[in-house]
C-alpha cells in the first residue's frame, strides 16, 4: 500500500493491527479515520480516497461518514481545540456564559479557527459529565465546573500554556487512580 | 466524583470511589475479581442465562427490558455466529453512570462481558464507545491487554475450549449511535441510520445480519452481580418487577448533582433532591424536573399523579412522592429511562430549557425519517425565534402539532425522544409559553441565565 498521505510508522502499524479485529473490513473504518485524523487533523479527499483503497471500498463510503459523524472533519481545528457542553444540564450551570467568556478571551468565535491556527472553539452536545457542569474538553483532557470566574482564569491558564499539569485545574483524567 | 450518600446501596459502584482502587487488574482481583468469571465457567452457559432470566434484571440503557428474556429471543437455529455488543454510547443528555464503570472499574464490565458471552455462545464481543471518552477507551483497552494476560478474555479463556475476542470500537460524536439498530450500522462502518424493526431485531438479525446482543454497560456489569448471588437471591433486591439497584444521575440546579447507587424503589424523587442531593440553592423553588434523560417527559413540581399501578394497588402522588424504580417514573406518565434525573428551578425560563432540547434533537436526527428530520428542526427554529422576540400566542399549540405527528412515524425512537419533551414541556407549561409572546418581548435579561 503506498503511503502518499505520509502518515507516521506509528500510525501505519495502528491500523493494520485495527483492521484484522474485525469480521470485515468495512468496520474498521471508523478506527481507521480517528487514526488518520489523529495525525492528519482532518480527513480531506485524497485521505478519503487513501482510507478506502486500504479497505477496499469507494471513497464515497469514507466521505459520507465524515460528513455524518460530528467529530469527524475534512479541515482542521486550531493546535488547541476548546470543546464547551452546550446541552441543558450543562446550560443550568452557566455553560453558555462560560462559551461567550472562552470567546472573548481566546479571541474565536463558537464553531471557528482563530486566524493564527492556535485555537479553535466547539459548543458540543451532552458529554456524559452532567453531574460536574459545566464540561470543557481541551484535545483530550475533560475540565469539570468551569463557569464564571473560573472560566475567565481557566482561559488565562489556557493562553499561557499553564493549563495542563498545573495545579489550579486537575482534569477528569488527571485525578483518576490509574495504578502503577 | 460524587460524595457518597449514607443511605446508597453499591453494588456496582462498590469500590470505584475508594481512593486506593485503582482501574488496574491488581486492584480488581484483590476484592474477587474474576472469580464469578470461574463460577460462570464452572456452569453450562444455557444455566448461567436461567440465573440472568431469574434475577428479573431489566435494562439499564432505557427501554427497561429484560435482559434475560433478550437473550432467549436469539435465533439460534440460523447457525449464524452470535455476537454480543456493550453499548456504551452513553448519550442521552443527564446520564454520566457509565463513564464511572469504565473509567474507575473496567474489569468489572470486562467480567460482566465475559460472563454474557459465554451464556449466550457469542463468537465476538465489542465495546461501543463514544469518541469522547478517548481515555475510557485507553483505560478499557489495557484492561482487555491484561485480562487477556490472565486468560480471563480471548483465546481458551480460564483454560476452556472457549475463546471469545474483545475489541473496543469508538464512535464519533453521534447521538444516533446509541439506538442499537443505528450503533450496529454504525460498527459495520456505515452512517448509522437506524433499521426497522420489524424486521431488524438485533436478536434475530444484527451485526452482519446475524444474532445480535447488545446491552448497557451497567446492565452487563449487573450479570456479574448475578452469577455471584444467584438469580433468585438477586431478584430480592429492589421490588418485583424492579430488580437490583439502579445509578441515578442527578444534574441541574441541585446543591450536590452526582451520580447515586439505590436498590430500585429505596427512595422517591423528593427524597434524593432534598436529602440525598442536599435540596435546591437558598431561596429557590422547585419548578420541573426530567426524570430519566432529556428524551423523558417532564415532570411539574406542582403536578398530581394518580392511577392504579400494575399490581392493582391505587395511587396519588405529587413529584416528591415519585417512587425511583423502573415503574414509578412510567406510573406518573414519564419514564426512568437512562436514569438522568435534570433539576430546574424557579429561575429556569421554560421555553429556554425547551429551545435547548429541541436544539439538541434537531442537531442529532439522522435524517432518514421525514417526520423526525423536518420535524425537529421546526420545534428547534419555533422555540428559538420564541426566544429571540419573536414569539407568538399560537406557537404552542403549533409546536404540540409538530410533535404529535413525530410520534408513532418513524424508523426509530428517536422520533419519541424528541416528540416527548415538546409534548410534555408544551402542554404543562402552557401558561409560560404564552406568557413569552404577552410579555413585552425587549431583549433578554443579560443577568438571566441563557439557555439558548
Ligand atoms: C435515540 C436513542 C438513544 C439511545 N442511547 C443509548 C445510549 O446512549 N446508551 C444505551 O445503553 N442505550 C441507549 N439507547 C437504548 C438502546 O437502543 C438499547 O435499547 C440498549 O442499549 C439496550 O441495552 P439494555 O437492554 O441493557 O438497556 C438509546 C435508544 C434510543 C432510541
Ligand atoms: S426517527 Fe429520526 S433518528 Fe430515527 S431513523 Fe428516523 S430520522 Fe433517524
Ligand atoms: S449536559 Fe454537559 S455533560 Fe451532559
Amino acid at each position: 500500500m503506498d503511503n502518499s498521505l505520509n502518515l507516521s510508522e506509528q500510525t501505519l502499524s495502528k491500523i493494520d493491527e485495527v483492521v484484522p479485529k474485525y469480521p470485515e473490513k468495512r468496520s474498521a473504518a471508523l478506527m481507521v479515520i480517528h487514526l488518520v485524523q489523529d495525525e492528519l487533523g482532518a480527513v480531506n479527499d485524497k485521505a478519503c480516497e487513501w482510507i478506502a483503497q486500504r479497505l477496499e471500498l469507494q471513497p464515497i463510503n469514507i466521505k459520507e461518514l465524515i460528513t455524518f459523524y460530528p467529530m469527524l472533519r475534512d479541515k482542521p481545528w486550531g493546535r488547541k481545540h476548546v470543546r464547551v457542553c452546550r446541552t441543558l444540564p450543562c446550560a443550568l450551570r452557566g455553560s453558555y456564559a462560560t462559551c461567550k467568556t472562552f470567546e472573548k478571551k481566546l479571541g474565536v468565535k463558537e464553531g471557528q479557527v482563530r486566524e493564527d491556527g492556535e485555537y479553535s472553539l466547539e459548543f458540543m452536545e451532552c458529554l456524559a459529565d452532567c453531574g460536574q457542569g459545566p464540561v470543557v474538553i481541551v484535545d483530550e483532557q475533560t475540565y469539570e465546573n468551569i463557569e464564571g470566574e473560573s472560566a475567565e482564569k481557566f482561559a488565562e491558564l489556557l493562553l499561557d500554556g499553564k493549563l495542563e499539569g498545573g495545579e489550579e485545574f486537575k482534569s477528569y483524567e488527571e485525578s483518576l487512580n490509574q495504578g502503577s | 466524583m460524587s460524595e457518597q450518600s449514607p443511605k446508597e446501596r453499591r453494588i456496582i459502584l462498590k469500590h470505584t470511589d475508594d481512593p486506593a482502587y485503582s482501574n488496574r487488574i491488581s486492584s480488581y482481583l484483590g476484592v474477587g475479581g474474576y472469580e464469578n468469571l470461574k463460577k460462570a465457567f464452572g456452569m453450562k452457559p444455557e444455566e448461567v442465562a436461567e440465573e440472568v432470566l431469574k434475577s428479573g434484571v431489566r435494562g439499564r440503557g432505557g427501554a427497561g427490558f429484560p435482559a434475560g428474556m433478550k437473550w432467549k429471543f436469539l435465533d439460534r437455529k440460523s447457525g449464524k455466529p452470535i455476537y454480543l455488543i456493550c453499548n456504551a454510547d452513553e448519550s442521552e443528555p443527564g446520564t454520566f453512570k457509565d463513564r464511572q464503570i469504565m473509567y474507575k472499574d473496567p474489569h468489572q464490565l470486562i467480567e460482566g462481558m465475559m460472563i454474557a458471552a459465554y451464556a449466550i455462545g457469542a463468537k465476538q464481543a465489542f465495546i461501543y464507545i463514544r469518541a469522547e471518552f478517548h481515555e475510557g477507551a485507553r483505560i478499557l483497552n489495557r484492561a482487555i491487554d491484561e485480562a487477556k494476560a490472565g486468560g480471563y478474555c480471548g483465546e481458551n479463556i480460564l483454560g476452556s475450549e472457549y475463546s471469545c475476542d474483545l475489541v473496543v470500537h469508538r464512535g464519533a460524536g453521534a447521538y444516533i449511535c446509541g439506538e442499537e439498530t443505528g450503533l450496529i450500522e454504525s460498527l459495520e462502518g456505515k452512517r448509522p441510520n437506524p433499521r426497522i424493526k420489524p424486521p431488524y431485531f438485533p436478536a434475530v438479525l444484527g451485526l452482519y445480519q446475524c444474532p445480535t446482543i447488545v446491552n448497557n454497560v451497567e446492565t452487563l456489569c449487573n450479570v456479574r452481580h448475578i452469577v455471584e448471588m444467584g438469580g433468585e437471591e438477586f431478584s430480592k433486591i429492589g421490588k418485583p418487577n424492579n430488580t437490583g439497584t439502579r445509578i441515578w444521575c442527578v444534574s441541574g440546579q441541585v446543591m450536590k448533582p452526582g451520580y447515586y447507587e439505590f436498590e430500585c424503589g429505596a427512595l422517591t424523587l423528593g427524597q434524593m433532591i432534598f436529602d440525598v442531593c442536599g435540596g435546591l440553592r437558598p431561596g429557590r423553588t422547585l419548578k420541573a424536573v426530567i426524570p430519566g434523560g432529556s428524551s423523558a417527559k417532564v415532570l411539574r413540581a406542582d403536578e398530581r399523579f394518580s392511577g392504579s399501578l400494575k399490581d392493582g394497588t391505587a395511587f396519588d402522588w405529587g413529584l416528591e412522592d415519585i417512587p425511583l424504580d423502573f415503574d414509578g417514573p412510567m406510573a406518573a406518565g414519564s419514564m426512568s429511562g437512562s436514569g438522568g434525573i435534570i433539576v430546574m428551578d424557579d429561575t429556569v425560563d421554560i421555553v429556554e430549557a425547551m429551545a435547548n432540547i429541541n436544539a439538541f434533537y434537531a442537531h442529532e436526527s439522522c435524517g432518514q425519517c421525514t417526520p423526525c428530520r423536518e420535524g425537529s428542526l421546526w420545534m428547534r427554529k419555533i422555540t428559538q425565534r420564541m426566544c429571540s422576540g419573536g414569539a407568538r400566542e399560537e406557537d404552542a399549540d403549533l409546536l404540540l402539532s409538530v410533535a404529535n405527528q413525530i410520534e408513532g412515524r418513524t424508523i426509530c425512537a428517536f422520533g419519541e425522544a424528541a416528540a416527548w419533551p415538546t409534548q410534555s414541556f408544551v402542554t404543562k407549561f402552557k401558561d409560560d409559553f404564552i406568557k413569552k409572546a404577552t410579555d413585552s418581548q425587549e431583549e433578554r435579561n443579560p443577568k438571566s441565565l441563557q439557555l439558548i
